[in-house]
């Protein structure tokens, strides 16, 4: 039914598959809209959120988004500025995701504040000294260049590529793709950091506050670290997860064990710094405000010391080693635990730098106070998970988003590709020009 | 955001904060300028330019 | 304009709480309510949901009869000064300058209008002070027209907090202009909490001004960001250096010691002295 809009060289699942997968995240989707129309036109209410609560679920989510969705700026980074071929071969995946993961985060912003309407006023109004404010303007710019990624894809699709302009904006977004891949870099640096920057300069709360140089606390660049370290580990994941879905190998091992190694050394040198940060702050700046560390992990039922361990060991130095050392690194399945690893830790220390900050008492004859989301929240926040399961199906679809699939599977009756098949399982192939099979094909139909 | 708000004094914050978002936002801007204009010479002249 | 305000001595309003005369009557938590039109629901039985500009703590020493002792606090906004005038903890991150440290009176305000509910201020501050609204205020038939015309009532999705009664410094400061003054006596500008206490707890003015009560009770070290001098006088969280402009005041070693965290075997106010000398 579709056929005209599928890349040429590659094979789809049928429409009725297809349209049942939409049908489902779409389900899951219109919960989502649900639960957003009601706190838009209901307010806050509709949220466990409270007055020792105002940062929750929502702000963690935005948090942990952001940083899975580093692996857009950094692969860029990689790719465009120091000039490692292999990752254009997952590059496109990367951008799509972050473009999810941006969008997603942006929409959250949009139904976390309790004034919608007045959401500009972050732009007008904006005080420079805010860390919110630096993170309100350079997402922004960034989703702006991540559009700019995105849309040169979107108009690689086959029929959108006949059209001349649209190929020859395409082809030349694709000539000046460094350009924007460094003003991404530039914007990701400052608007990651921002967000950790959120809570380490909160000097009324002695869990988040840390010290740094100048204006920028620590957590400021622990943030960009772990954003650009465990960024395209997600995206690795999620690659993997596609593959399974599909049944199909999209990437080719040698892309996949590259990144994943660099994003090991990310991570352990990452870990590293994290653990100097924590034992500083654990052994000088809390004390110096009264605190002793175990304080900040006792007389409560959830957070305790192993969220610390788990954060740090298991959930860094763990998948750091599995993804350093090659053999580990080769074997897909210590691989992909690395990988989920790596993004289960990310999250983690997210939710620690937002819940557990709100949930430690400050004043001495004050209490801890846990939290747990209502169904509104849950609803909205898995909202932009069903939304960026869509758009990657549909993105899938019509879109040649892995340059080296018509090569790694080759349709049996494509003769012409036959060149293509004799290479399908080398690792060295990829100097080809993968793309040229798309291409080439349409131009002679 | 703007100088003209009524409650606005200069310093040094400002001039690093502006500084870093429109240089960002010049080469954003000039970038996509020159690719959508080189886009249309390309498509006047009636050639599509192959990767 | 600039140059004529600095001209006059810029003031420092805050507020000393005796908390060894405060009864815990809660007289200042409902005339604050009445000042300033603070809206209320039919169940107000979540305190995390509830809205108390000031809101009374009951703390005890924890130790078993006939030893046990107990102390209420009574918690405005801090007014924070930071570390440098103005670093306020919230203050500092309110992304859309909702909420400003003013120089002229040292009073941190809340701008409803141009607050969009983000609620980072509500994060930064420690004292909890900072309040959401989370519904529309919604009043019992009839008592709209007992709200104070003064004050403008807050909307559904916007940060508020006390304000040292802000409206009654520019009333005030309206009538001296009328009698050809430009300062303002002490007992012209009163907080409500400070005038409903029935036992004299609260005492408000310049901190600034020696000839000001709270000055005399508090000695304030302007060069320590206004630490107290007076050994009885402590504020909350001292050691974050928030540099609030509400004081504590009690003789009672135990609750001094509550004011603020320590580590254990530390001494309260050991890092305050050694600034003084």
């Amino acid at each position: 039914m579709d056929s005209a809009l599928i890349p040429e060289g590659v094979k789809r699942c049928p429409t009725w598959k297809f349209l049942l997968a939409l049908a489902i995240a779409g389900a899951v989707l219109l919960w989502g809209v649900v639960a957003m129309l009601m706190v838009w036109f209901k307010g806050l209410n509709q949220t466990n959120m409270n007055d020792y609560y105002g940062f929750a679920l929502w702000i963690w989510a935005d948090l942990a988004f952001i940083a899975l969705g580093g692996g857009a700026f950094f692969t860029g980074l990689l790719r465009y500025i120091f000039g490692i071929k292999e990752l254009k071969n997952i590059i496109n995946y990367a951008v799509l995701i972050g473009f999810i993961c941006y969008s997603s985060a942006l929409l959250i912003l949009a139904i976390d504040i309790g004034q919608p309407l007045r959401g500009w006023f972050i732009f007008w109004h904006a005080n420079v000294h805010s860390m919110l404010t630096e993170v309100a303007f350079c997402l922004s710019c960034y989703f702006a260049v991540l559009c700019i990624e995105y849309l040169p894809l979107v108009l690689e699709n086959r029929q959108l590529d006949k059209v001349p302009f649209f190929h020859n904006l395409s082809h030349n977004m694709h000539e000046t793709m460094a350009v924007f891949a460094a003003t991404g870099a530039f914007l990701s640096f400052f608007h990651q950091g921002s967000l950790g920057g959120v809570a380490g300069v909160l000097f009324g709360r002695p869990f988040a506050f840390r010290t740094g140089i100048n204006i920028w606390p620590w957590t400021f660049f622990l943030f960009t670290w772990s954003a650009a370290a465990y960024g395209p580990c997600f995206t690795l994941f999620i690659t993997w997860l596609t593959e399974k879905i599909t049944g199909k190998k999209l990437v080719k091992d040698n892309v996949v064990e590259l990144l994943a190694k660099i994003a090991g050394w990310m991570i352990i040198t990452y870990v590293v710094a994290k653990i100097i940060d924590t034992v500083y702050w654990a052994t000088v700046t809390a004390p110096s405000l009264g605190f002793k560390w175990t304080f900040f992990y006792s007389d409560n039922p959830l957070y305790g010391k192993w969220i610390l361990l788990t954060e740090i060991v298991l959930c860094g130095i763990v998948p750091g080693l599995l993804l350093i050392f090659g053999p580990t690194r080769r074997n897909p399945a210590a691989r992909v635990i690395a990988l989920l690893l790596g993004v289960l830790g990310v999250s983690l220390n997210r939710w620690v730098m937002v819940l557990q900050v709100m949930a430690v008492p400050v004043m001495s004859f004050d209490k801890w106070v846990l939290y747990y989301p209502s169904w509104q929240e849950v609803a909205t926040t898995l909202l932009p998970v069903a939304y960026g399961v869509i758009l990657i199906l549909i993105s899938y679809r019509y879109l040649p988003i892995f340059p080296q699939e018509p090569e790694l599977n080759p349709i049996a009756p494509y003769t012409p590709a036959n060149g293509a098949e004799a290479t399908a399982g080398g690792q060295a192939g990829d100097e080809s020009e993968t793309e040229a099979v798309g291409q080439a094909a349409p131009a002679g139909a | 955001m703007f100088p003209f708000c009524f409650e606005w004094v200069w310093d040094m914050g400002h001039l690093v904060f502006h500084g870093g978002l429109w240089y960002a936002l010049s080469i954003i801007g000039m970038g996509m300028t020159y690719c959508i204009i080189k886009a249309v010479i390309d498509t006047r002249r009636g050639g599509s330019s192959h990767h | 304009m600039k140059q004529e305000q600095t001209q006059h001595r810029p003031k420092r309003y805050g507020m000393v709480i005796d908390l060894d005369k405060c009864t815990g009557c809660g007289s200042c938590m409902v005339a604050c309510m009445a000042e300033n039109n603070v809206s209320f629901k039919k169940d107000e039985s979540d305190k995390l949901l509830s809205i108390t500009w000031m809101r009374v703590y009951k703390i005890t020493n924890g130790k078993p009869f006939p030893d046990t002792d107990i102390c209420y606090i009574p918690r405005p906004c801090q007014h924070c000064a930071g570390q440098h005038e103005g670093h306020s903890p919230c203050v500092s991150v309110c992304p859309a300058t909702a909420t400003d440290y003013s120089r002229e009176t040292g009073i941190v305000s809340q701008i409803y209008t141009r607050c969009f509910g983000c609620r980072y201020c509500m994060a930064a501050c420690p004292y909890h002070a900072r309040y959401f609204n989370w519904w529309d205020p919604v009043w019992p038939d009839g008592m709209e027209k007992y709200l104070n015309p003064d004050v403008s009532p807050r909307m559904r999705g916007v940060v508020e907090k006390c304000s040292f009664c802000f409206q009654r410094y520019q009333a005030a400061k309206n009538k001296a202009y009328l009698e050809g003054r430009r300062e303002l006596e002490e007992d012209e500008y009163q907080t409500a909490c400070t005038q409903a206490c029935p036992a004299g707890a609260i005492v408000f003015g310049d901190l600034n001004n020696p000839d000001h009560l709270v000055h005399k009770m508090v000695d304030p070290d302007l060069k320590h960001g206004g630490r107290p001098r007076n050994p009885e006088v402590f504020r909350l969280l001292e050691r974050l250096g928030t540099n609030p402009k509400v004081y504590y005041k009690s003789g009672r070693q135990w609750v001094r010691k509550a004011g603020d965290n320590y580590l254990p075997g530390e001494k309260p106010g050991a890092d305050m002295h050694k600034s003084h000398s």
